[in-house]
């Protein structure tokens, strides 16, 4: 890390929107080769942070240097001509082109009969190459891709367009260890090429692993540039939220045993189902008050055996009892009837609906389970919303605002208002957690304890397996669409151990082990 | 130009601006303007001594515009839901013919009247069901679907009239398409009748919310726990009914059913006056109202049309004119430029108000 010119220098940036002051006199530095992590919670102003560097939004007040020159950025092109290029937090690529196609996308080289695709691919194949992903076929379609590699595409595609500056906004969100170490390499690699790379991550382990340097934000002010080594993670937390958090201690603990034995007759009673390539078969069992984790790596059937669940996909095989009576759930809305919830992982694409409001999308399930015959009285409706709105702590707590304009964690927070309305028994959630900030983590975590305390039943999702073990009583292990093993929790279970579950399960296949790009089937 | 005056008039008028039909509205009275130009007395209505009904252009454009109105709400429900109803012209064909066919072997009773409207609206939710089938259960493209209907519907009705463009009197029914109630046109007042029960069973119940939502994010919606089946079966069979009531209301005024010209390309001005109203063809939000006005503005294009003489050979494209027009007027793109010219006001973003 060489104390060289800043690459970009942001002074005293300010951005208001009708309402609200999103940014107010944010100082931030990039400098070439360092890996620089924005830290601050949902809400912090490190989204809008990176749209005014990216051109989206137009500071109103503040200077933007670029290689020590003033610069303004008045849209994305603008940006792009000064070399900043941006990996978004879900990726933005065409998934019916072939992989060589995306990364010189824009870039493609031209012959005299137009482009030319052999030299395309042969160009994106020495991208790969440089970044270590020289394994992957140019020729390959992108969606055979697991979204992780999707994602390390996008960043190669950067590399294509001579980026001096490289914007990661949350790329670990959907990732498992091995992808994340995946990632990190080309981060590496990339840095080491003088690329300054500008990265935004929840997860503080990843944080540590990576960043030369850390600018918080709290509140749309700025808190402070530090080096990393020289800010451990509790007052990196404290300066993030603004106070010492007591409840940030039990996020540290270990497993917050709930010594719950569930010996009663399970609500939930799956027997041999299975989809094919999505689940083979399997028994499940889940009870009133219990929380049941799914462990497992991305790809290993989590979310699969959650929508067979909730009817989302279709059971092929074996049969459900449901309270002690066989049913056929074979959609959402029945599930739905027999109060089953389901939030799906994909929060942008499955669960909000982007255009309609906080309101709408809170009311949806409730109403979607009345049918539309029946509306929600008015009366009803405000108080529903209202209440969830304050009881999960949504900020805005404005009813009427687009939910797309909310940031992730009060979309999720909306999300889970959604299930939580129509008073399921069985909640299915998946990734609640995945892309918010520590502050809204927690509060999830707790609502979802709270929620077992009341007697629903919890399936817990989540591709951090300390989280996974730190919430659930009963742990099911998953491991390529198959249930490798069911363990209840105590204190000799931990993350570690899950993964060794998970590691020595098979070990005869080894050379499945080592392949470590994972594709999802 | 015309948005200078708009601070002036006060409120409402600037939050009718802001509507996307409000250059619908423009456009109606451009084209009424128009006319004027060309005869000072346009407008003019009168009250005729013998009837004591209303006469005049205006209530000509309002009698036109009944049958485009149904159309146009029916359609705008299936935009809304990411869809497209190609079928609603040749859909009102065959209630045409049913009903014509029906009457020309019946009575000329009130009952008989009342039994070929049954009959036609019967047919022709039998229409929308299938169409509902291919979409919703099959799963093929709306497109394809209706496309397969609007064909067949035209064949149906040349097989139910024989071929003949069937003739029928019966006066209760003539009355549907001809009569007045107050002076004012009965066909007028059904189709606002049966938009204003549409609009408001839509925006009381649940339905506009539903529709809403599997037209903006179809995967969401059903994972929220959507029936999206029932719903496009709901909004299908809907957009049928209506057809078949303009149908009634297209064949009722010359007591003839015509197999090659009752309700020929009608789909398309509906589409049209769909789009106008800021409906759009992406799905999500919908607006009634705004097709409605789109559906007056069909309407009085095509008497402007008929009333300066343009040549009947030149008509599509002067319409095609005018809508291009009007559709620039309303992009996005279009009114950025303007407001750009107009404004000095500092810059605000216009989308994702918070931050993240």
């Amino acid at each position: 890390m060489t104390e060289s010119l800043p690459i970009v220098e942001m002074s005293d940036i300010s951005i208001s929107f009708p309402g609200v002051k999103a940014l107010d006199g944010v100082n931030f530095r990039l400098f070439p080769g360092e890996v620089h992590t924005l830290m601050g919670e949902n809400g912090a102003g490190k989204s809008t942070l990176i749209k005014a560097l990216t051109g989206v939004y137009r500071i109103d007040a503040g200077e933007i240097f670029v290689s020590g020159a003033p610069t303004r950025l008045n849209g994305t092109s603008d940006a792009q001509d000064a070399g900043i290029s941006t990996v978004y937090q879900e990726v933005n690529l065409c998934s019916n082109l072939t992989i060589g196609e995306n990364v010189m996308l824009g870039h493609e080289v031209r012959g005299p009969l137009g482009i030319n695709w052999r030299a395309t691919h042969r160009a994106a194949s020495e991208v790969l190459e440089k970044l270590g992903l020289g394994r992957l076929n140019p020729r390959a379609p992108l969606s055979s891709l697991s979204l992780a590699l999707q994602q390390l595409v996008a960043i190669s595609r950067s590399m294509v367009s001579r980026s001096k500056v490289l914007i990661l906004d949350e790329p670990t969100s959907s990732l498992d260890a091995n992808e994340v170490e995946q990632l990190f390499t080309v981060m590496r690699r990339l840095r080491d090429q003088d690329v300054a790379i500008l990265f935004v991550s929840h997860f503080l382990d990843q944080v540590y692993a990576i960043s030369d340097r850390l600018t918080v934000l709290r509140n749309g002010r700025f808190e402070g540039e530090y080096l990393t080594p020289e800010l451990d993670r509790s007052s990196l937390i404290s300066k993030m939220i603004g106070k010492d958090l007591v409840v940030l201690e039990s996020l540290d603990s270990e497993n917050a045993v709930r010594d719950h034995r569930h010996t009663d007759a399970p609500i939930y009673r799956a027997t041999g189902i299975s989809r094919r390539g999505a689940i083979e078969q399997l028994d499940l069992d889940l009870h009133r008050g219990e929380i049941v984790g799914f462990a497992g790596l991305l790809g290993s059937g989590r979310t699969e055996l959650a929508r067979l669940i909730y009817g989302a996909d279709r059971i092929e095989t074996g049969s459900v009892e449901l309270r002690g009576k066989r049913v056929d759930i074979n959609s959402p809305a029945s599930a739905l009837s027999q109060r089953i919830a389901f939030s799906s992982e994909n929060r942008r694409d499955e669960g909000i609906i982007r255009d309609l409001s906080v309101r709408e999308n809170l009311i949806l399930g409730v109403q979607a389970k009345r049918g539309w015959a029946r509306p929600i009285p008015r009366k009803e409706k405000d108080a529903l919303v209202s209440r969830y709105l304050v009881d999960l702590n949504v900020r805005p707590a404005d009813p009427d605002r687009a939910i797309k304009n909310l940031s992730g964690g009060n979309q999720q927070k909306v999300l889970l208002g959604r299930w939580l309305a129509t008073k399921p028994e069985i909640l299915i959630l998946d990734e609640p957690t995945r892309g918010i900030d520590v502050g809204a983590k927690a509060e999830i975590q707790e609502r979802v304890i709270a929620l077992a305390d009341e007697g629903v039943s919890i399936v817990f999702i989540s591709s951090e397996l300390e989280e996974v073990v730190r919430l659930s009583d009963r742990i099911v292990v998953l491991k390529d669409h198959r249930k490798i093993a069911e363990v209840a929790n105590g204190p000799s279970v931990t993350a570690d151990s899950i993964i060794t579950t998970i590691a020595e399960e098979g070990m005869t296949d080894t050379s499945a082990a080592d392949d470590d790009v994972k594709e999802i089937a | 130009m015309m948005s200078d005056t708009t601070p002036s008039i006060g409120r409402w008028f600037a939050e009718l601006a802001r509507r996307q039909y409000f250059w619908g509205i423009v456009a109606i009275v451009v084209l009424l303007l128009i006319n004027v130009l060309k005869d000072p007395t346009y407008l003019s209505i009168s009250v005729s001594p013998t009837t004591g009904n209303l006469v005049g252009n205006l209530i000509d454009i309002l009698r036109a515009a009944a049958p485009i109105m149904l159309i146009a709400v029916g359609m705008c429900l299936v935009v809304a839901t990411g869809g497209i109803d190609l079928s609603v012209g040749s859909v009102m064909v065959v209630s045409g013919a049913v009903s014509m066919e029906f009457l020309h072997s019946a009575s000329g009773s009130v009952g008989d009247a009342f039994l070929a409207f049954g009959l036609a609206v019967l047919i022709s939710a039998v229409l929308g069901t299938v169409n509902g089938v291919l979409v919703a259960v099959v799963g093929l493209q709306p497109f394809i679907s209706t496309l397969f209907i609007m064909l067949a519907g035209r064949g149906l009705a040349k097989v139910i009239t024989g071929g003949q463009n069937t003739a029928a009197t019966n006066d209760s029914f003539r009355w549907l398409a001809n009569g007045y109630v107050f002076g004012i046109p009965v066909v007028f007042i059904l189709a606002l009748l049966v938009v204003i029960a549409v609009g408001v069973l839509v925006r009381r119940s649940a339905l506009g919310l539903m529709i809403e939502a599997i037209g903006m994010d179809p995967k969401a919606a059903r994972l929220a726990g959507v029936n999206r089946r029932g719903l496009l079966f709901t909004v299908y069979i809907f957009s049928a009914v209506l057809a078949g009531i303009a149908g009634v209301f297209g064949t009722a005024s010359v007591m003839t059913v015509d197999v090659s010209r009752t309700g020929y390309q009608l789909e398309l001005d509906a589409i049209l006056a769909v789009v106008i109203g800021g409906t759009s063809l992406a799905g999500g939000k919908f607006n009634i109202t705004g097709a409605v006005v789109g559906a007056l503005l069909i309407a009085t294009l095509d008497k402007t049309v008929v009333f300066l003489g343009v040549s009947s050979s030149a008509t599509p494209a002067f319409k095609a004119i005018v809508i291009v027009v009007l559709c620039l007027l309303q992009s996005e793109r279009v009114r950025q430029v303007f407001r750009q010219r107009r404004a000095s006001r500092p810059h605000t973003p216009q989308k994702e108000v918070i931050p993240a």
